[in-house]
């Protein structure tokens, strides 16, 4: 089997628009969750979330590009083009031919679902623009990445609601790793900030209309979020021969189903997930020196991942911080974005906070890097995600 | 379309029923939720239909259902915050 490293990162998210000012909002502990500015907002019952600010999509993009781009599409091709342009890969011939894309989405383009249905329901009209479909469709971020980057090899879309961006990097691990290809392109988008994305959401009735507080005593919901990133994942041996600086190994991955109820978590079911990613790595629980936690704010979701976390670990488990306390949950880009913070850990000796802790639940009895960033010497960290559906994906991560 | 505010407890106990998969004889004012079968998206479901029902808007928030001004610890509170909020809320 081969190993398999990351050579690049990308991402757009509320707190930054590249990987280097995301760490600097992730060490300084900035929240990005602020009243959300769009069209009918006053008629939603929760008005905060972690928008992205100051996205000029006309610098990025041509007109014509942008017809074919719905937000979600767009944010994964600016991570995207940071991710390829930080790892010096070309994709030309042979390379071109077995590189791919796997890409995470929990909702696809969703703001052009949005906007038509407008059009259609609303405002009566019987016309929609010709590119609706290549705008909405799942795939159309994947699609579009390896279009811009020559990526010829394998190439899909996962949805697996909040752990998609788990699982497509996980998939992209396994492809590398099985020698299927030496490159592949992997992370997760999702842009739900709109009307419909976020009046379903407050259907479900786990919204917090004050904020995102994980783990923390008196917390009372999640927070949504928008957003991408994207990694490049590269057979090592082909990362060493051409002298590719190394950010991280990927060393284990696992995937569970809970199979037990639709929105409620199993401690078992994330406990098998934590577990199966260090079998697959070969690491032990004391070799864990961070754990980047799914952490939603949500009553059900902390508490269960707690007791799982100290399953696994017992007493001693790692410091672990849930980042969606500063870019809220990005929810099929979710994965990929936490990432960074597992990146950051492992590259610079960094732990990002668990922001607007107010103090501990003891349902909740974890380190959870409290507010304040936090140095440490970490040489291999999980990253939990866990969906709706009681799907588990969780990746094991070391330093090089 | 004005919602019929009429015959709050007999609505009430009706949704709950339809929810819980019971008979509305079954349904009896001390009985709390969770004893009638019904979870936590039970709950959330109950909420929507009553919300429907009475066009009211109904505080509630699943991460703190004890802490929600809207008291569902029984039928009984669950047809007096209602009372109180079609009081609050005028058609």
């Amino acid at each position: 089997m081969r190993r398999v490293v990351i050579t690049g990162a990308g991402t757009i998210n509320p707190l930054a628009h590249d990987v280097a000012r995301t760490y600097e909002a992730m060490r300084e502990g900035r929240s990005a969750i602020c009243p959300l500015q769009f069209r009918d907002v006053e008629r939603l019952t929760v008005r905060i979330g972690a928008q992205i600010k100051d996205f000029q999509p006309e610098a990025h993009f041509s007109r014509s590009e942008l017809a074919l781009l719905d937000p979600f599409a767009q944010y994964a091709l600016v991570a995207a083009r940071q991710a390829v342009a930080q790892s010096g890969l070309q994709f030309e011939g042979e390379l071109a031919d077995q590189a791919g894309v796997i890409l995470g989405s929990a909702g696809g383009g969703l703001q052009t679902s949005d906007d038509n249905y407008r059009l259609v329901y609303e405002a009566g009209k019987n016309r929609v623009h010709p590119f609706v479909v290549p705008r909405l469709m799942h795939n159309a971020a994947s699609a579009q990445v390896a279009m811009a980057f020559n990526l010829q090899g394998p190439n899909y879309t996962v949805a697996s609601a909040c752990a998609s961006s788990n699982h497509a990097i996980g998939q992209a691990f396994h492809m590398v790793r099985a020698g299927a290809s030496p490159v592949m392109l992997a992370g997760g988008c999702d842009a739900m900030l709109c009307f419909g994305g976020v009046k379903a959401w407050e259907g479900l009735r786990v919204l917090s209309q004050t904020g995102c507080r994980p783990f923390s005593k008196g917390r009372d919901g999640m927070v949504m979020g928008e957003g991408a990133a994207v990694f490049v994942l590269e057979d090592r041996d082909h990362a060493e021969a051409r002298g590719a600086v190394i950010l991280a190994e990927i060393a284990g991955f696992a995937m569970t189903s809970d199979a037990s109820d639709i929105v409620m978590p199993s401690v078992r079911g994330a406990v098998r997930a934590m577990a199966g990613a260090l079998w697959d790595a070969g690491l032990a629980t004391a070799e864990i020196g961070y754990i980047n936690a799914h952490g939603t704010g949500t009553t059900a979701n902390d508490r269960s991942e707690s007791a799982a976390i100290r399953q696994v670990f017992g007493d001693d488990a790692p410091p672990t911080s849930s980042t969606k306390s500063m870019h809220g949950h990005l929810i099929g880009g979710a994965g990929a974005v936490e990432l960074l913070a597992c990146l950051m850990a492992l590259q610079h000796g960094i732990i990002a906070p668990t922001v607007g802790y107010g103090g501990p639940d003891p349902d909740c009895a974890l380190d959870v890097v409290p507010n304040v960033a936090r140095a440490a010497q970490v040489r291999a960290v999980l990253s939990n995600a866990f969906a709706f559906g009681g799907l588990n994906a969780v990746l094991a991560l070391k330093a090089v | 379309m004005t919602a019929d505010r009429s015959d709050v407890r007999g609505k009430v106990i009706a949704i709950i029923a339809r929810q819980a998969l019971v008979d509305v004889s079954l349904v009896r004012p001390a009985m709390s939720l969770q004893e009638l079968g019904l979870d936590s998206l039970g709950l959330v479901e109950v909420i929507f239909a009553i919300e429907e029902t009475f066009d009211i808007a109904v505080p509630f928030n699943a991460n703190e259902p004890d802490g929600s001004p809207f008291d569902t610890s029984s039928v009984t509170a669950v047809i007096g915050a209602v009372e109180a909020l079609l009081a609050d809320q005028p058609a």
